[in-house]
């Protein structure tokens, strides 16, 4: 197994994903398949090779720092779970 | 009718009833033609925007239940924009040859003020205050909009069967997938429910789908289109392209959705040409390479059938043929599928049920807890391997042997291609390794999922154009012959597209 239980559990804690205890056997297993299969990369030798984020050779694109409209409160709110004067409200944080 | 009375007066009265029934029926079956054909009818006032709607509408009501294309349907809207364009028409103003024709969106485009799910529980109702630049580009022409495409969930999958709310099938055999992620969008353009549509590319998700309802497909240079609005997957890949029953429509939307936005700063500050100009029913001397690697291992019979006597009608066209290699090739899949889950457990990041979206109903005790069963609650498996897995590939200690080394392949796939582009002008392949698969058949084997992008991956990992066109049939079901191009290369894939098309005649339709 490429990637163990344990790591499985790690990670989706990392990635804010609560997972069921079906969930972290089914996916031990089919991360492990699919991490095998991208075992194969390691082998190549690219020591010589510069890495490709992006194909297009684009530099900082700027634009001017000027204020334009934007949404309202109202509408910036209109799709919130939950909102309380004219906030995104969420559960206590500390 | 009055208008065919006229032609009828030679005619006996019954021969005149039939005549009248014949004409009622084809205007019934309006939902069948292209958006080109459609156009000159609207110019010549043969037909209204209405009649139009009504065709296409009345389709979807008929076979809607068994193909499951949409997500969302806006009825009234559209017809309210059809009769907009009557209005334009009557006053004698000159329309677009897009104003008045019905397209499907994928649900993956931000409209606004209609629901854009992403094929996910997490977006069920999540209603954008924008458009997506696409969008604005469309409306601006007075194209119909009339609903929103089922897809894979947040675009990751091959068939559809991601989505959050139910599977698409394929019009050609209810028991099918369509393809993916843009199932729906090419569903929607086999079964004639729409007659244009807009999809997104991401690893093969409009080519392949396409292929495999029988319709073209085409995604676009990266860059070429804006992004502004596409809710995002993996930012370094996608594309929005078009989806359609021919290749003209599928250059003449193209010309409307390419081109320079400020909003999306990895738009191209290119000058697009008029791709209809493009399509010239000749292909002499030009110079094809075959791509070994990818008609190779893994290619069923019945592709490689159909994928062989494409190339000879090609070559009966004048092109010359030769195989060419991408050396690189086998590692594709590889990399991508540490890059696009890399860039994807980023993206998603922004689905925490604060904002928009989704929010647990659980009692959660603080806000990791809320965002925790948010994403557990609010994502199907494919999403939560692809964010575990992209995690995984940029945690601590693994970045470099997994994301670092998976960006050096894309660089040798990019330079695979820059060389094999010297000596040729296009590149085929098959677009996909099989037909269309049975429902559940790869549905919880990811890797074997995985493998139905093999032809097409390489293609975005170079962000490269390429187009998809139905080249036959096995067994009755579609086979995709997929047309490559260098960057911006869109005019050339398309020329050999239309003379393949032209001289191929592919006639067939799923019978539904």
């Amino acid at each position: 197994m490429a990637i163990s239980k344990k790591e499985v559990e790690h990670v989706a804690l990392l990635a804010r994903l609560a997972l069921s205890e079906e969930e972290k056997e089914k996916f031990t297993k089919q991360l492990s398949q699919v991490l095998d299969h991208a075992e194969k990369i390691k082998k190549l030798d690219t020591s010589n090779v510069f890495p490709t984020s992006h194909v297009i050779p684009l530099r900082n694109v700027f634009r001017e720092d000027k204020a334009k409209p934007s949404f309202s409160e109202e509408k910036a709110l209109s799709n919130a779970p939950e909102k309380e004067n004219q906030a995104f409200k969420v559960p206590k944080i500390v | 009718m009055l208008r065919f009375a006229a032609n009828c007066l030679l005619l006996t009265s019954g021969e005149y009833l039939g005549l009248i029934e014949s004409v009622r029926c084809e205007s019934l079956e309006l939902y069948k033609l292209t958006a080109h054909h459609l156009n000159k009818m609207l110019v010549s006032r043969e037909i209204s925007a209405v009649e139009i709607c009504q065709s296409v509408f009345s389709r979807i009501k008929k076979v809607e239940e068994k193909v499951k294309s949409y997500i969302t349907l806006i009825e009234e809207r559209a017809f309210k924009e059809a009769k907009a364009v009557d209005k334009k028409i009557k006053n004698g103003e000159e329309i677009s040859p897009l104003a008045g024709i019905p397209i499907a969106i994928k649900d993956v485009i931000c409209t606004k003020g209609v629901l854009t799910t992403c094929g996910s529980k997490i977006l069920s109702n999540f209603i954008p205050q924008y458009n997506a630049t696409v969008i604005e580009r469309l409306l601006r022409e007075n194209i119909v909009m009339i609903g929103k495409t089922n897809m894979d969930e947040f675009a990751m999958g091959s068939s559809t069967e991601n989505s959050s709310f139910f599977p698409t099938k394929n019009p050609w055999d209810l028991g099918r997938v369509p393809g993916g992620s843009s199932g729906g969008s090419a569903a929607a353009i086999a079964a004639d429910e729409a007659i244009i549509s807009l999809g997104s590319d991401t690893g093969g998700s409009i080519r392949q789908p396409a292929a495999l309802c029988g319709v073209v497909g085409l995604k676009p240079t990266y860059g070429l289109v804006s992004r502004y609005g596409l809710v995002a997957f993996a930012s370094s890949l996608d594309q929005i392209g078009p989806i359609t029953k021919d290749v003209t429509d599928c250059a003449l939307l193209l010309n409307y959705i390419v081109g320079y936005d400020p909003c999306d700063s990895t738009s191209l500050n290119y000058q697009p040409p008029n791709y209809l100009e493009a399509l010239k029913d000749e292909i002499k001397g030009i110079k094809i390479g075959m791509l070994k690697e990818l008609i190779g291992e893994g290619i069923e019979e019945g592709v490689k059938v159909n994928f062989k006597k494409s190339l000879s009608l090609l070559e009966r066209l004048g092109a010359i043929i030769e195989e060419t290699t991408l050396p690189h090739s086998d590692y594709a899949l590889s990399a991508y599928y540490i890059i696009a889950p890399a860039e994807a457990s980023s993206n998603l990041a922004r689905y925490d049920g604060v904002r928009y979206g989704f929010r647990t109903s659980q009692k959660v005790e603080d806000m990791v807890e809320m965002y925790m069963k948010t994403r557990g609650e609010g994502f199907g498996d494919e999403v939560k391997r692809r964010i575990m897995l992209g995690t995984y590939a940029l945690s601590a200690g693994y970045y470099e042997a997994y994301y670092g080394q998976a960006q050096k392949v894309r660089t040798l796939i990019v330079e695979d291609f820059k060389k094999a582009f010297e000596k040729y002008d296009v590149l085929v392949s098959p677009t996909s390794p099989t037909v269309a698969f049975k429902i559940g058949e790869k549905y919880d084997n990811p890797l074997a999922m995985y493998m139905s992008d093999i032809c097409t991956i390489p293609v975005n990992l170079a962000g490269l154009p390429a187009i998809s066109v139905p080249c036959g049939l096995s067994h009755g079901l579609p086979v995709g012959l997929q047309i490559i191009g260098p960057a911006f290369g869109e005019e050339i894939i398309l020329r050999v597209a239309y003379a393949f098309e032209q001289a191929f005649g592919f006639k067939e339709k799923p019978t539904l």
